[in-house]
């Protein structure tokens, strides 16, 4: 690291002639003999060459595909170079958590910016300063949710199994129920959801664009939701939050979702993020660190660790929730990735997601034994039907280095992004067809 | 420090009012407010329900750190002063008329100090 510069031989002979010591060894006189270091049964070392080698042999039983037509939580994504230049800056990389607030100002300025853009995105009025993932905030969000008489929740068939899993492990362990809304052609079905809400639940998960891509009838569900005293939460793609109405316009009381296209690569699987919003009146129901500005004795700006006494330190078997980390670097990473787009680009990342998806969506339908499977509007992902095993279709495809759509129990779920070009779409139908014939 | 003469005092620094035999309000002592700091906010019990004499009821917060109050009575919430929720720092600046809940039905009061003694024991804890 830049700034670290070990002290030479001779300034740590000094620094030991000024404890009046001779040698390091003399400084642990008060360690027992035989409980002291001794070196352990490791092999050598080995060189930074021979550690090279040995990593990149290991990376590559990985296969990078040349393009990526697969979504389902995870997306390839655009990263503007300044992204990973920002991120990689030492002060970003090493910094630690931010107690300390007046060493701290610089890491604590970069979450206040990063948890505004994330209410910018989802027009709400508090944010975090993230969690682990999208599927940690989602059941973050329910434990937000749920209060004395309020012990149930709702979850829309639609959202990720994996986020699904993860709230029910959370609501295992509490013995609180989780219900399931089920699909009507592919969107979460209002009229069941009606028939299910009562005055016993606490809340309702629906996620935007949900699993399967489809773009959900967000503000018309969280009205029923209100309707029966329950709170409504959107887990939104911070993508699709670009070009949809915001969670906060569809009356979302608390926003979440999976950060990771905010400017974080695949990486195969992690680390991603975690965001979560929510109205003014929950704030204080807002689980793990939230930073916030004040003045200093100066009367300058600065920025601090706030409403602490939620934590898990200080309020020990009475927090409601136990995380007290965030994803920093990931957070710095969203911040940087948001600040690099903006707006604009953003909104243009989505249209032209969106813009390649109906592209794709069109192609695929013209070849036999291909259509969609749901007839709702999409944002970037879809569905179809497949004519061969799913397998025999992913195959060719890997052949031809091209990551297909994911095989799911409803059919082929495809994606695609901004970085999928007209030719390399043309060449996935080019393969698809001969498959298909 | 004041301790009106008409209110009985818990050892963990709640006070309560009378208001008949089976019904009493509960609040915070000058003592404690002043012990606590700031206030930012004041958890409370819902309505209805059931108190345990000794046992928590719910918290107040200051920045640093979160404090139980405990119920000087058993019986059941009759009422809960809601103003406290949206102006808990009520509760510093006037410890006396910020009563906390109402609780009626009251079956058994715990060990309660009159303004001497509780002064008194204010005084030992500030010595100690």
């Amino acid at each position: 690291m830049g700034s670290y510069i070990p002290s030479t031989g001779e300034q740590r002979r000094q620094m030991l002639q000024a404890v009046g010591v001779n040698s390091i060894e003399e400084l642990y006189t008060d360690v027992p003999a035989e409980i002291r270091f001794h070196p352990l049964d490791l092999p050598q070392g080995k060189t930074e060459l021979e550690v090279s080698a040995a990593m990149r042999g290991i990376a590559a039983k990985n296969h990078v595909f040349g393009s990526i037509f697969r979504g389902a939580g995870a997306y390839d994504h655009y990263i503007p170079a300044i992204v990973r230049r920002i991120v990689a800056k030492e002060e970003f990389v090493t910094a630690y958590t931010p107690y300390q607030a007046e060493i701290s100002q610089g890491i604590l300025q970069s979450i206040f910016e990063y948890q505004t853009m994330i209410c910018e995105l989802t027009g709400l009025q508090a944010a975090n300063a993230s969690v682990y993932d999208g599927a940690t905030a989602a059941a973050e969000a329910v434990t937000m949710c749920r209060e004395r008489g309020r012990e149930r929740v709702l979850i829309s068939a639609g959202v990720h199994p994996a986020v699904r899993s993860t709230v029910q492990t959370y609501c295992d362990g509490v013995e609180v129920p989780v219900v399931e809304v089920p699909l009507q052609d592919g969107k979460t079905d209002a009229v069941a959801l009606q028939g299910l809400l009562g005055d016993t639940d606490a809340c309702l998960i629906l996620q935007q664009p949900n699993y399967y891509g489809n773009i959900e009838d967000a503000a018309a569900l969280g009205q029923l939701v209100h309707a029966a005293g329950a709170k409504f939460i959107m887990s939104v793609n911070p993508i699709a939050a670009g070009l949809l109405c915001s969670a906060a316009e569809c009356g979302a009381d608390i926003a979440v979702g999976e950060g990771q296209p905010l400017g974080m690569p695949l990486s195969f699987g992690g680390p991603y993020l975690g965001f979560m919003a929510c109205t003014a009146v929950l704030t204080r129901r807002l689980p793990g660190r939230i930073v916030g500005e004040t003045v200093d004795s100066r009367g300058g700006r600065c920025y601090v660790l706030t409403l602490q006494a939620r934590e898990q330190h200080i309020r020990r078997e009475k927090a409601s929730s136990n995380i007290c980390s965030n994803e920093a670097l990931c957070a710095m990473t969203a911040t940087a990735y948001l600040a690099a787009v903006g707006p604009g680009g953003l909104k243009q990342a989505a249209e032209l997601s969106a813009a390649k998806a109906h592209y794709l969506a069109q192609r695929l339908c013209e070849l036999p034994g291909f259509s969609l499977r749901y007839p709702s509007p999409f944002f970037h992902e879809f569905v179809t039907t497949c004519p061969v095993p799913p397998q025999q279709l992913m195959d060719a495809l890997e052949e031809a280095d091209i990551l297909g759509g994911l095989p799911t129990g409803e059919g082929i779920l495809w994606c695609a992004t901004e970085k999928n070009t007209k030719q390399q779409i043309d060449r996935l139908i080019e393969v698809v067809g001969k498959v298909a014939r | 420090m004041n301790f009106p003469k008409h209110l009985m005092y818990s050892k963990t620094h709640e006070w309560v009012e009378k208001i008949n035999e089976t019904t009493a309000r509960v609040g915070l002592t000058q003592y404690a407010q002043d012990e606590l700091g700031d206030l930012v906010f004041v958890n409370l019990p819902a309505v209805g329900d059931a108190v345990t004499e000794g046992h928590s009821f719910g918290d107040v917060e200051s920045v640093k750190a979160v404090s139980d109050i405990f119920s000087p009575v058993t019986g059941k919430v009759a009422a809960v002063n809601e103003e406290l929720l949206d102006a808990p720092q009520k509760i510093n600046e006037d410890p006396y008329g910020a009563w906390m809940v109402e609780v009626k039905d009251i079956t058994a009061f715990g060990e309660l100090l009159d303004d001497i003694c509780y002064a008194a024991y204010c005084e030992a804890a500030q010595d100690a």
